[in-house]
């Protein structure tokens, strides 16, 4: 569990980030923060492994103030995958990269071997075993990256902007993973701009704006209130629009999931009682 | 990073911001030559006094302090070895003379830095360009020069970056013996050069794609003019010269000690 209470961050050059934010973040919930760029989404994420101590206000990881504990200690279970994967990859391939953060938590070199293997597999990477993950794809180094903190299973993940640069079929798999993962009651927070890969997932929505708090709900109320949305600068999903413009022939507006709409399409259809 | 956080240029207007960067340079160089040219404590410190309304004029107070505090470990550490080495190498003797002596050999480091640290954080870097192309230094260095100087807080900024996404995989870097604490830093290094020679290779391309070197002469939007500021300045650049060299040859100067 995951728990800011009413903090406030200045970065050094004396801009205020964060404008006193609380946010508690349960066990094995799904949060997509959302918000225009500059909001304090990064700047957010980063008090959850304790790599930004709050200047005001404290954060707790699992009942635990981030204050009286290195980031080392938090990474265990609070795995943070960074936005830009060329700020992490340095080794000579792909899986040393992948051993790297195992190394560091002193896991037995049979352990390591068989999460490297499973990382790899999991983020179709395996090809790529002996590569230089500097010769890969801008995609594909994302992928290693991500690759390189799921090996430890953490508790709780964090992704900032996990989907750019990524194909339809990478994104799929992305969604997939988590779906895995809440399965597993794990926790995900992600940082994202991307209206669609939300809608698609559904999760829980945080909605940021100037250093504060602005909305938070289920996705699906959210991502449906063109006010709110416009002041974050995000449109509505495709779906969600297609629903608004329906929505004076009688139909719900609060639609985001693609099966949930091609459902009241056909019922629609049945009944013939369009207006 | 004290130390380059007092070299950093921040935009400001003030009187000294406005100086053509020439002119500036010469004033620099100047008390650079004047500090080597003595090595007795009282020029030294009124030299070091005179570049206070410099700073105070330039409102760079806070960041030229910084600057100052910077340098402190190495003005000490110059101060130390000098009176050490005299010490053990005049037998195991020390006299007010020999201290005073490394006083000042101190002093002038620290007259460097403050100097040079005005300088820098007073002139922008596009100023500092403009000056080397008009002084005739072939573009593609002023360039290259300017590039470098404005890249350096990014490059910073960068591997703060770099050791959080490390720090987020585990990595201690304060863990271990003095090897395995500079064998830590690799995975902060590497991905910093790397991103550094990426980064280079893209602006390379961004500028020949609009069309860099396309003309032999290129022309400039804004020019360096001389203004009255300026020539005041050449003025005391010169009186200070002259003074200084009068003052080297004609005038005995009393060591602290013997006024007492
Ligand atoms: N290292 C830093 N030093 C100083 N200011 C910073 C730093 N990082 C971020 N900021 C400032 O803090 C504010 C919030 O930045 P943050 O990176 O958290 O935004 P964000 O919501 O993640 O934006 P984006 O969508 O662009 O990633 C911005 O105004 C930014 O300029
Ligand atoms: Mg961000």
């Amino acid at each position: 569990m995951i728990e800011a209470q009413d903090i406030r961050y200045s970065y050094p050059n004396k801009v205020e980030a964060l404008k006193g934010v609380s946010l508690t973040i349960k066990d094995g919930e799904f949060v997509a923060i959302m918000g225009q760029n500059g909001a304090g989404k990064s700047t957010l994420v980063k008090h959850f492994n304790g790599l930004l101590k709050p200047s005001q206000g404290k954060v707790l990881v699992d009942g635990v103030q981030t204050t009286k504990s290195s980031v080392a200690a938090l990474a265990r279970n609070v795995g943070f995958v960074f936005q830009n994967p060329d700020h992490q990859l340095f080794s000579e391939t792909v899986e040393e990269e992948i051993a790297f953060a195992l190394k560091n938590f002193g896991f037995q070199p049979e352990v390591i071997e068989q999460r490297v293997t499973w990382a790899l597999n999991l983020l179709s990477l395996t090809q790529y075993r002996k590569t230089s993950p500097f010769l890969l794809s801008g995609g594909e180094r994302k992928r290693v990256a991500l690759a390189s903190v799921l090996a430890w299973d953490p508790k709780t993940l964090i992704l900032d902007e996990p989907t750019i640069g990524q194909d339809h079929e990478q994104k799929e798999k992305l969604r997939q993973f988590i779906m895995q993962m809440q399965t597993q009651k794990k926790t995900v927070v992600t940082v994202t701009h991307d209206v669609e890969f939300v809608a698609e997932c559904n999760p829980r929505v945080v909605l940021m704006k100037e250093g504060k708090i602005v909305a938070d709900g289920e996705g699906k109320e959210i991502l449906t209130d063109p006010a709110l949305l416009e002041l974050s600068s995000i449109v509505l999903p495709q779906i969600a629009q297609v629903f608004t413009k329906l929505a004076p022939l009688g139909f719900p507006k609060d639609i985001i999931d693609l099966y949930e709409a091609k459902q009241i399409i056909l019922k629609a259809k049945e009944s013939r009682n369009l207006k | 990073m004290s130390v380059f956080d007092g070299l950093r240029f921040r935009k400001v207007y003030s009187p000294i911001h406005n100086l053509d960067p020439r002119i500036k340079f010469g004033y620099v160089i100047a008390i650079f030559v004047v500090a080597i040219i003595f090595y007795q404590v009282i020029p030294l410190l009124v030299l070091f006094f005179m570049q206070i309304p410099f700073v105070l004029l330039a409102r760079v107070q806070r960041q030229w302090l910084r600057s100052l505090r910077g340098a402190a470990f190495l003005a000490t550490f110059i101060f130390v070895v000098n009176v050490a080495t005299t010490y053990f190498t005049s037998g195991y003797h020390l006299t007010a003379f020999n201290v005073e002596n490394a006083a000042a050999m101190t002093l002038r480091f620290v007259v460097l830095v403050e100097s040079f640290s005005v300088f820098f954080l007073t002139t922008s870097p596009d100023h500092l360009g403009l000056a080397l192309e008009e002084s005739r230094v072939p573009y593609e260095f002023a360039f290259a020069f300017t590039t470098a100087v404005r890249f350096v807080p990014v490059l910073a900024e960068e591997a703060q970056t770099i050791m959080d996404a490390q720090k987020a995989r585990g990595l201690e870097l304060e863990k271990g013996g003095l090897l395995k604490r500079i064998r830590n830093y690799v995975p902060v290094l590497i991905p910093l050069i790397v991103s550094a020679i990426r980064r280079s290779l893209e602006l390379a391309e961004a500028m020949e794609s609009r069309a860099w070197g396309a003309t032999k002469k290129r022309t400039n939007l804004y020019l360096l003019r001389l203004h009255k500021g300026d020539f005041g300045l050449l003025a005391i650049t010169v009186g200070i010269l002259v003074v200084a060299v009068y003052i080297h040859f004609f005038v005995h100067i009393p060591t602290i000690a013997s006024l007492f």
